[in-house]
């Protein structure tokens, strides 16, 4: 799936037989090929497998079960059904993720449906789906839901389009019947027999059991066509089909595993979606053990959702949404106390002292307690209920809830073995020195603006805070951090203190804003974390910077993977510095600096070797993005139109390399080139 | 410094002069986000068109509202789902806000959400459109002079105030009514 130009340093049989060696891989039988691969996971190491010979490419794309698609519109459904005959479960991510705020159009695409229709016909034994940044309609949820026996895990991540009707499929359709597929597959072992034993009366009587069978499973919609339905039953081969039985028998006795396991979904859009489809799951559905509605703005009732955690007992991560107060919580949390993730639903609620004891117990009584999130609204008077379950935990989200550096303090003293922590800046430097002091397995540290467009004027946190925090936790490597002001010094120190940074995502929210101190450019702040992070995978700059700052970057950031630039730069020479040096370069999003054509040009070879190049309101034209587009066929390189801009300049550009041409789908305003 | 801010007095000057509606800046977003890249090459000049304030000054807080910060498309990188959030922990609560607007002469009363606009300019256009009637421009000194209509509203002390002094944000959560008063009676009621 990602051509990975690095050629495998291993001899080929041919080499090998000349060398005097007895060892050829042609020797190795194929189950054994097969076996050994089938324990191969990443799918990277999966990619260079596929490069060694023919037979390994095969041996490898038969045993692929996890499909990972970083850009849905880099390969078509049609290429992967040829090449992967066995996919379970796929991870697929669509728009870019400038899309994330607003700087592209609606109906842009990344459209789940052809994937989903091919799903249906190739993989019907799909059990987990995985979609981030793509647009979910109901008629592909109701296709999903009903396409697939052993269906488990749907996760859909900053995804939109769906509403209530398209979960109330998921719901309604979560169990999977197992009979009707259990006597397919027999009548095909008997049919395999027949066929063997050349009893034609029997392989008659067996052909005339599955056509009228089609029929009947079509009616019920499990497939979506008769069509689909044969070319399901041809995959049968022999060896198969008889594994098949063995497995069906085994997983007949766990029958409940078959059902869905997992409904989540992150970071949703602000769209309003009914909450009927919690009602829909059935009385005897047992088997979740995730559910995650916390960002959707449903209003769910609330005596469905008691009634289906009260009979999940398996159920370890349960996120509600702001719909659910205070007393329901206390009644869900009782009936879960084997929680491992929980997230809250709204704190803003009176209680009577009574209640709040409960609830202080009810938090107490979490053994395995390991994340917790939502808060709404809390305050420092109820905050305290959630002490009990501290202890324990791993990963705080305080994202939404406005804490101040009081309150904020008192809680981490109990939360000693925090190792990923994610806050708003209203806690402030204050705030921040306590962390520094009170979470040294610190890991990951996400601050939020409260107020990003600055109406308000709050303080925030600044260089102080953020120093604070890498005095006191030395092992930091993910770091998010929204601030009004910053000094080189700070970072330079920061950097000294946390070397280990995989992720540093600095936003200093003015744009190209310099050291508030010296005035200077925030140049040697970010050469300093290019220099000293040598583990660095991504980076995000901000701030006043020159192209010095890019310099920097391509000369020491060799394992930089995802860099994101705005309002930064000084000349076509930065983006050039970056192109011409970072090795490992994956994903490169820019907007608002001042590359233009020759910079663009001077990445030709680069970008094949990446998966995207967004470029917005920076000075390209339409000739140089032709220009490109010319010499380098195998990337889509596609112009977003505004209305407002003029005919030559190129405002919003996403170059990505595709083996499957140019989008079929692409709407009015996007240009392929 | 002293030089610079001289310059962003006299930017200011010039905005405030100009006959139309709303705070200097708050429908310049849209420009100013396109000037903030032309003058990439002079980082200065486009963070102070931003702000001056908070550049010129090492962290203290001014007292007054500084120019309303030019609104760039998708910065700070916060993402939209949070944007829930932030509108309640910041603004004030509420589902649309529907309000009565009468005109003098009218046989009945309309109803329009405030929410629905992003400031005055587009507020009165739409008043203009629903009632068929031209109230033109706002100025800080004549009102709307020279428009047989001025737009008035009631806040929330029960005062009549006339639409276009305060920010649109204030304006939209002090107002609990509208109207659109005509003749010799708005004429001379906005001279004042």
């Amino acid at each position: 799936m990602d051509p990975n130009p690095k050629k495998p340093n291993i001899p080929t049989p041919d080499s090998a037989i000349s060398n005097g060696s007895t060892h050829s891989y042609s020797l190795v039988p194929d189950e054994v090929l097969e076996k050994v691969l089938s324990l191969v996971d990443s799918h990277k190491d999966r990619n260079s497998v596929s490069l060694v010979c023919k037979n390994w490419y095969n041996a490898e794309r038969w045993t692929r079960t996890n499909l990972f698609i970083g850009n849905c519109y880099s390969v078509s459904p049609e290429i992967v059904a040829r090449r992967f005959p066995r996919i379970k479960s796929v991870r697929l991510k669509g728009k870019p993720r400038f899309s994330d705020f607003n700087m592209l159009p609606r109906d842009w695409g990344a459209d789940v449906n052809p994937w989903v229709v091919m799903f249906a016909k190739v993989y019907p034994f799909l059990e987990e789906l995985r979609l981030k940044r793509m647009t979910v309609s109901d008629e592909s949820l109701e296709l999903l839901a009903k396409s697939f026996p052993d269906f488990k895990a749907l996760s859909l991540s900053s995804c939109d389009g769906f509403s209530d009707d398209g979960l109330n499929a998921i719901a309604t359709h979560c169990m999977s019947d197992l009979f009707p597929f259990e006597e397919s597959v027999e009548v095909a072992q008997i049919m395999v027999e027949a066929v063997a034993d050349c009893n034609s009366e029997f392989v008659l009587r067996c052909r005339e059991i599955s056509v009228s069978n089609v029929k009947a499973s079509s009616e019920e919609g499990r497939y979506s066509t008769e069509k689909s339905m044969v070319s399901f039953l041809s995959r049968f081969s022999t060896s198969w089909t008889y594994s098949k039985v063995v497995l069906l028998d085994v997983s007949f006795l766990e029958h409940e595993k078959r059902n869905l396991t997992e409904l989540n979904i992150q970071d949703n859009g602000t769209e309003d979606i009914g909450g009927g489809w919690l009602s829909c799951f059935p009385d005897n559905f047992v088997s979740l053990q995730v559910l995650n509605f916390a960002s959707l703005n449903s209003e769910v009732s609330f005596e469905a959702l008691e009634r289906l955690v009260s009979r999940c007992k398996s159920l370890r991560v349960l996120k509600v949404n702001e719909s659910v107060n205070l007393e329901q919580l206390q009644r869900l949390i009782v009936l879960a106390p084997q929680l491992t993730e929980l997230g809250t639903g709204s704190f803003m609620q009176e209680l009577t002292p009574r209640q709040y004891e409960d609830l202080e117990i009810s938090f107490r009584n979490f053994k395995d307690i390991q994340a917790l999130s939502g808060l709404w609204e809390v305050t420092s008077l109820y905050l305290p209920v959630i002490y009990g379950a501290c202890a324990g935990l791993t990963f705080l989200n305080l994202s939404e809830a406005a804490l101040q550096s009081v309150e904020f303090s008192k809680l981490l003293a109990h939360c000693p073995n925090l190792l990923r922590l994610w806050v708003v800046d209203t806690v402030e430097d204050k705030g921040l020195e306590a962390v520094g002091s009170s979470c040294p397995l610190l890991e990951e540290l996400r601050v939020f603006p409260a107020d990003p467009y600055d109406r308000h004027h709050r303080h925030g946190v600044t260089d102080s805070g953020f120093l604070a925090v890498s005095h006191g936790c030395r092992k930091l490597h993910y770091v998010l951090y929204f601030c009004r002001r910053m000094t080189n010094a700070a970072v330079v120190t920061i950097v000294q203190n946390c070397p280990d940074f995989t992720h540093f995502r600095l936003c200093i929210m003015n744009p190209g804003q310099p050291d508030y101190i010296t005035n200077e450019p925030m140049d040697e702040a970010f050469a300093a974390v290019a220099k000293t992070c040598t583990k660095l995978q991504r980076l995000s700059v901000s701030g006043l910077l020159t192209d010095l700052t890019f310099e920097y970057i391509g000369k020491y950031a060799k394992n930089l993977e995802t860099l994101s630039v705005a309002f930064a730069g000084s000349s076509d020479r930065g983006m050039q510095c970056v192109l011409e040096g970072c090795p490992k370069l994956r994903k490169l999003e820019i907007r608002d600096c001042p590359f233009g054509n020759a910079a663009l040009l001077s990445g030709l070879e680069k970008y094949e070797r990446m998966r995207s190049l967004w470029m917005s309101a920076c000075n390209l034209t339409m000739k140089g993005c032709m220009l490109l587009a010319r010499k380098m066929p195998r990337l889509n390189v596609e112009v977003i139109k505004d209305e407002e801009s003029d005919d030559s300049q190129a405002d919003k550009v996403y170059v990505y390399r595709s083996i499957a041409g140019p989008r079929q789908d692409a709407p009015p305003f996007v240009l392929t080139l | 410094m002293e030089v610079l801010l001289e310059i962003n007095d006299h930017d200011l000057n010039l905005k405030a002069t100009e006959l139309r509606l709303g705070l200097p800046g708050s429908e310049e977003s849209e420009k100013q986000s396109s000037s903030c890249v032309k003058n990439n090459n002079n980082k200065r000049s486009s963070s102070e068109m931003d702000d001056p304030r908070l550049n010129g000054e090492s962290g203290q807080e001014s007292d007054h509202t500084p120019a309303h910060k030019a609104q760039v498309v998708g910065w700070p990188p916060v993402p939209p789902y949070r944007k829930n959030f932030l509108k309640k922990k910041l603004e004030s609560e509420g589902s649309g806000m529907f309000v009565k607007v009468s005109m003098d002469g009218a046989p009945y009363l309309r109803k329009i959400d405030l929410k629905s606009y992003k400031n005055y300019f587009d507020l009165i256009k739409a008043l203009e459109n629903m009632f068929k009637c031209t109230i033109g421009g706002f100025s800080e000194r004549e009102g709307y002079n020279g428009s047989e209509y001025a737009p008035t509203y009631e806040d929330k002390d029960g005062d009549w105030m006339l639409v276009g002094d305060v920010p649109w944000d204030m304006f939209i959560t002090s107002c609990k009514r509208m109207r659109i008063m005509r003749g010799s009676e708005a004429k001379g009621w906005s001279c004042m």
